[in-house]
């Protein structure tokens, strides 16, 4: 699963199924990372109000 | 507490008939965990699984409830993704089912992973298949996505879950619901990219099986035919499945809880959908037969024997492939409502029937010339366990449709008055 765990290796198979999978997690966490971000900054404006 | 947790404007039965209701489901909920704790404790020895079953009843269940749960990631690539731009005449019903079809993936995925959570036999090494990850292994793929995907429907479900009366009421909660719900294409198309590839890699594990030619299929590049003929077949069930759920909801409570469209609607994409695999699956078939078939030295027959016998195709292509697929995707038919419901529940017994052939049916082929055509049946643990997936799913739709605002066309196909006013503000207890 990481390049630290003994059996990778540098092949296509790996860098494109790999690839794939934490290209599809980093989008589930930008969208993630996007609510919470607007959720802080809304509440902090409500604050200032 | 009770009603202050039940949504603006809606009535539900009172607290005497739910707890009697969600008791008969906890109680086969308890069945299956007492069964899950028996296969901890002592082993699959508690299955009728051996070295020729090495998949039974839970993989049937899994890959059935997993095609059934693509009612999820379909409602959610139509809504979200292509809605505003290709369809957007039909959004408003695909909008009335959206909640119900993701909570129904939810249970669906949720569960599926906690029986595959039994059935590795030692769950407390089951982080190896993500950590020594075979890329070249179809189950690798899967045990992937849809653990990922359980993440994505988890994400899609928050935003109905903080839209409780009352958790809603939390400044917090309601703008960072608002705001996961803002991004939700973004989320239905992950969900989309992960469903396509685990629903096809289902298929594919079993047709690149080239030394079982019962289940071997040639393809297109390093996918099989399988891989291709899964993902249709769960698109083609999953709204159907969603369309029977909304149904006995509808009997359950007596309320009508979506316009008869949104059914009409779910009825015409499974039906076209339906149409397209069987043609497909049919045109598989016979390429089969006379190509892998004769090849492995083997005639069509040598594959039908016993309990498994010739009938299971006649069963899953003919009577739950074709004539489901006629019904619904006549518009005549499918305006009846007993026939759109016959049709919606054969469709999806002919795609269940499809995972149960190529998972037990596939094992109990012979391999040797000397092998014997073998047959499974599962153990009361394996049935109970099964049965605790659908308590659960019950369960959890249940308390759903009860505390959150599961159908948004409710409140105005019901409308509640109280001394001649129509009521919006609170929801409402039924008495007695």
């Amino acid at each position: 699963m990481f390049p630290f765990v003994f059996e990778w290796g540098w092949d296509a198979g790996r860098l494109i199924f790999m690839g794939l999978l934490y290209l599809v997690l980093g989008a589930i966490s930008l969208g993630l990372l996007y609510a919470f971000i607007k959720t802080w900054l809304a509440l902090r404006e409500q604050d200032k109000q | 507490m009770d009603l202050a947790l039940i949504p603006n404007g809606v009535q539900r039965c009172s607290l005497k008939v739910f707890v009697p209701w969600m008791l008969l489901w906890l109680v086969i909920l308890a069945g299956g965990l007492l069964s899950a704790f028996l296969c901890f404790y002592k082993g699959l020895n508690q299955t009728n699984m051996n070295h020729y079953f090495a998949f039974g009843l839970w993989i049937v269940f899994d890959l059935s409830l997993i095609a059934l749960g693509a009612g999820a990631f379909f409602s959610g690539f139509l809504t979200h993704i292509i809605g505003e731009v290709f369809i957007y005449p039909y959004v408003e019903d695909l909008k009335a089912i959206i909640n119900a079809a993701v909570v129904i993936g939810f249970i669906c995925y949720s569960a599926a992973i906690a029986m595959l959570g039994v059935d590795i036999g030692q769950p407390l090494r089951g982080w190896f298949i993500f950590w020594h990850a075979n890329v070249h292994s179809m189950l690798t793929e899967v045990s992937f996505c849809i653990t990922a995907y359980l993440g994505v429907l988890t994400i899609e479900y928050l935003p109905l879950i903080l839209s409780n009366r009352k958790l809603n009421e939390i400044r917090e909660f309601n703008i960072f619901g608002s705001n996961l719900h803002h991004a939700m294409a973004l989320f239905a198309a992950a969900g989309t990219f992960l469903s396509f590839f685990h629903q096809g890699s289902l298929g594919g594990l079993f047709g690149v099986l080239f030394a079982r030619p019962f289940a071997f299929r040639e393809g297109f590049s390093i996918w099989p035919w399988t891989f291709f003929l899964f993902i249709l077949s769960s698109i083609a069930a999953g709204p159907s499945f969603t369309l029977l759920c909304v149904w006995i909801a509808q009997k359950v409570t007596g309320k009508e809880l979506v316009k008869r469209s949104a059914f009409t609607l779910l009825a015409k994409i499974s039906g076209w959908l339906l149409a397209t695999y069987v043609i497909l699956k049919i045109l598989d078939t016979i390429s089969w037969a006379y190509g892998v078939v004769p090849r492995a030295g083997l005639s069509f027959m040598d594959f039908y024997e016993g309990p498994y016998g010739v009938w299971l195709i006649v069963a899953e292509i003919g009577i739950f492939g074709i004539i489901p697929a006629i019904i619904l995707i006549t518009p005549r038919l499918r305006e009846r409502n007993e026939l759109l419901i016959a049709g919606a529940l054969m469709n999806i017994t002919g795609i269940v029937l499809n995972r149960f052939v190529f998972t037990i049916q596939t094992l109990a082929i012979p391999v040797m010339p000397f092998g014997k055509f073998m047959s499974y049946f599962p153990t009361w643990q394996e049935w109970g366990i099964a049965m605790g997936a659908v308590g659960y799913g019950i369960l959890v739709f249940s308390l759903s449709y009860r505390y959150l605002p599961l159908f948004p066309q409710e409140a105005e196909l019901n409308p509640i008055r109280i001394l001649g006013e129509v009521v919006t503000g609170s929801g409402v207890v039924k008495r007695g």
